[in-house]
């Protein structure tokens, strides 16, 4: 099986889903010959042309406003969004315009799109080329969210979403383009939207990360394993529709939780987990839902020993894990 | 009238057209009118909480909307756009549905507002109440018409307070860059409900603006009906021949508040409401069409009386329509079947 660095897996199913559907367009900032900032769609201008490789103006309401008309009328858009820091200003048309389409028509139109865009920090870009913007989107009925963590979700995931008749904002972890890499099947595989996945058994304490932290959960789980404390680690891979089921049949066998994410603490998605578990399993915990996560400051500040503050790591995931293992 | 044999007016042949297409343009201005009235007398009678209104834009939307191809082309309205949708094929019945918010109501199945009008069935596309958006919506529904070689044509209706958006600028520019086939119509009513043009913008014409975006920018008299045909047929052929955007300014009045909820004589004088009345494009057109020979006493009645019946029967149909049941309202969240 092919071996893939992340981002290379999404070039490729980029690149696929053009090939198999010439509805399919690709817009955004640099997209084009330059093949977009991160290189992820490096190639497909050469492939599919001007027409469907579109390079726009810096109007990120216009890439998605656009992208939404498009849908409307017969085609596929898959808008990037050069930065997830930079999705504010298409903010209203993800909003108040793609997530209601359908239910303000009463089901009588959709909007097929899916907007990709990189976040998260750890490469010292600062406030504004590291932000994780997730939270601003999962609570948003009528969307879809979607963090894939490894280069065979990725690809698996990315041709669910284009071809999910809502919008699907899909969010990459640019920390993991070039570092992270896995083997990617050559064939027409997906990844159905709405599943989590176990990727570690455990039985004293389940861990649930999604993109860059869902690996810093399996290193912090090897680090305590040492130390005898059993982790089972979900990688939710879609943020929303949330598979529930798989992170509730794994807490009420554990009865711990700790719920790991990237951005700030307050209000973030880990926070939704914490509640509905709660809800849902309160007769099985053990403990306090623990929540590691960003600390409250606006945004990821750059200099190198400030960065490293902010960011959630493998020793500070293991850290919340011992301090729940003591209940 | 059906009844009566087709012949060709001086004046209808000035703009390529036939009396029974001047008779028709009178009467989807008149019943938009008529329909209007209606839903302010709702409104007041407690039937209807709400409504935004179209009078003193019916001529301009009639006149532009006519040129386009019904279910073929594209119609992106906004709350104002009562004229244009019926014009586009909606029906007096479609409209009084939304109006009474009930369950068969085919623009939202009364999970929106009245005025916010769409029908997948005829090209219109859902509306929302934040301004400007839908420009974006038609730029790309002419991005797709060009991509798929369709040949369709993209036409969106906004305010003059819409296009100080930054969606309205971001849409001209990239439809500019593109030579999208899309026609945007500013109906510039003087207000953005209670701010002045004058706080508005520091230009007289919006369709200046169409300069800086690389396409012609055009000024129209609203309440010419037929000004507006002649300015819409030349925009619309034109994105048909690939030759790009047009930017229509026309320039229209509001006869009513901004809507059921606002009381428009605190902010405009009496003088100006009165003089106001004079550029309705309603009573010009119907002594337009009397001076030319078009209209006379017993076809103007037997309008009036089809629109009369008409209203009156779309109202009675409509209000006699279920309301939507709340058991449904977790439905079309998204596509897949969704849990009862």
């Amino acid at each position: 099986m092919p071996v893939k660095t992340f981002i290379e897996a999404i070039r490729d199913t980029l690149a696929a889903e053009m090939r198999r559907d010439a509805s399919v367009i690709v817009l955004g900032e640099d997209v084009g010959l330059k093949g977009g900032v991160f290189l992820a769609t490096d190639g497909l201008f050469a492939e599919f042309g001007p027409e469907r490789v579109i390079d726009t103006p810096l109007t990120e309401s216009m890439i998605v406003g656009a992208s939404i008309g498009a849908a409307v009328n017969g085609l596929r858009p898959v808008p990037e969004i050069q930065f997830a820091d930079f999705i504010l200003p298409a903010f209203n048309q993800i909003v108040s315009e793609a997530a209601k389409m359908r239910y303000r028509s009463n089901g009588t139109f959709g909007c097929p799109i899916t907007i990709r865009a990189p976040y998260g920090g750890g490469v010292h870009g600062a406030l504004y080329h590291s932000q994780s913007v997730e939270a601003y989107f999962t609570h948003v009925p009528g969307l879809k969210v979607v963090i894939p963590s490894t280069p065979h979700d990725a690809a698996g995931l990315l041709r669910s979403a284009i071809r999910d008749p809502d919008p699907v904002l899909f969010f990459e972890h640019k920390k993991m383009y070039r570092s992270v890499r896995g083997e990617v099947p050559d064939g027409d595989y997906t990844v159905p939207l709405g599943t989590a996945q176990v990727t570690r058994s455990g039985t004293q304490i389940t861990v649930v990360a999604y993109g860059l932290m869902a690996h810093y959960a399996l290193e912090a789980a090897e680090q305590v394993a040492a130390e005898g404390i059993s982790v089972e680690v979900i990688d939710v891979r879609t943020l929303r529709p949330l598979d529930l089921d798989t992170l509730l049949s794994s807490v009420r066998r554990t009865g711990k939780c700790v719920v790991v994410y990237e951005d700030n603490k307050f209000g973030g998605y880990g926070a939704e987990i914490a509640a509905t578990l709660a809800e849902q399993a309160f007769d099985f915990l053990d403990g306090p839902i623990l929540r590691v996560a960003g600390p409250d400051v606006p945004a990821v500040p750059y200099a190198h020993a400030l960065e490293d503050w902010f960011m959630v790591n493998p020793d500070k995931i293991a850290a919340g894990i011992r301090r729940l293992a003591a209940y | 009238m059906a009844e009566a044999p087709i012949r060709t007016s001086e004046l209808a042949a000035e703009y390529g057209l036939r009396d029974d297409d001047l008779l028709r343009m009178y009467r989807l201005v008149a019943l938009a009118r008529a329909i209007d009235e209606r839903m302010w007398v709702l409104n007041r009678s407690g039937k209807a909480a709400f409504v935004i209104s179209g009078q003193g834009h019916e001529g301009a939307q009639v006149g532009i909307v006519a040129s386009l191809r019904p279910g073929f082309d594209w119609l992106v309205p906004y709350y104002r756009s009562i004229a244009a949708v019926l014009t586009f094929g909606m029906t007096p019945r479609d409209i009084l549905l939304a109006q009474f918010a009930r369950a068969p109501d085919p623009s939202s199945g009364g999970r929106q507002m009245p005025g916010h009008y769409g029908s997948a069935a005829h090209n219109i596309l859902t509306t929302s109440s934040p301004v400007a958006t839908q420009l974006l919506h038609a730029v790309g529904i002419a991005l797709a018409a060009k991509i798929r070689r369709t040949g369709q044509v993209a036409l969106t209706e906004l305010g003059d307070g819409s296009s100080n958006q930054g969606d309205f600028h971001e849409g001209l520019n990239f439809a500019g860059i593109h030579r999208l086939p899309v026609v945007f119509v500013v109906e510039n009513n003087g207000y953005a409900i209670s701010v002045p043009m004058s706080l508005q913008v520091a230009i007289p014409n919006i369709a200046d603006r169409a300069a800086a975006y690389g396409f012609p920018g055009v000024v129209v008299d609203g309440g010419d009906v037929l000004a507006c045909y002649r300015a819409g047929r030349e925009a619309i052929d034109r994105a048909r021949r690939g030759e790009g955007p047009t930017l229509i300014e026309a320039k229209v009045t509001r006869l009513t508040p901004h809507s059921s909820d606002d009381q428009q004589t605190k902010y405009r004088p009496p003088e100006e409401l009165e003089a106001e009345r004079r550029r309705d494009a309603l009573p010009r057109f119907r002594q337009q069409l009397r001076d030319a020979g078009v209209l006379d006493e017993a076809r103007e009645a037997a309008i009036a009386a089809e629109v009369k019946a008409t209203v009156d029967d779309a109202t009675d149909w409509a209000e006699r329509q279920p309301e939507p049941d709340p058991a449904t309202a977790l439905r079309h969240v998204y596509a897949a079947p969704e849990a009862e």
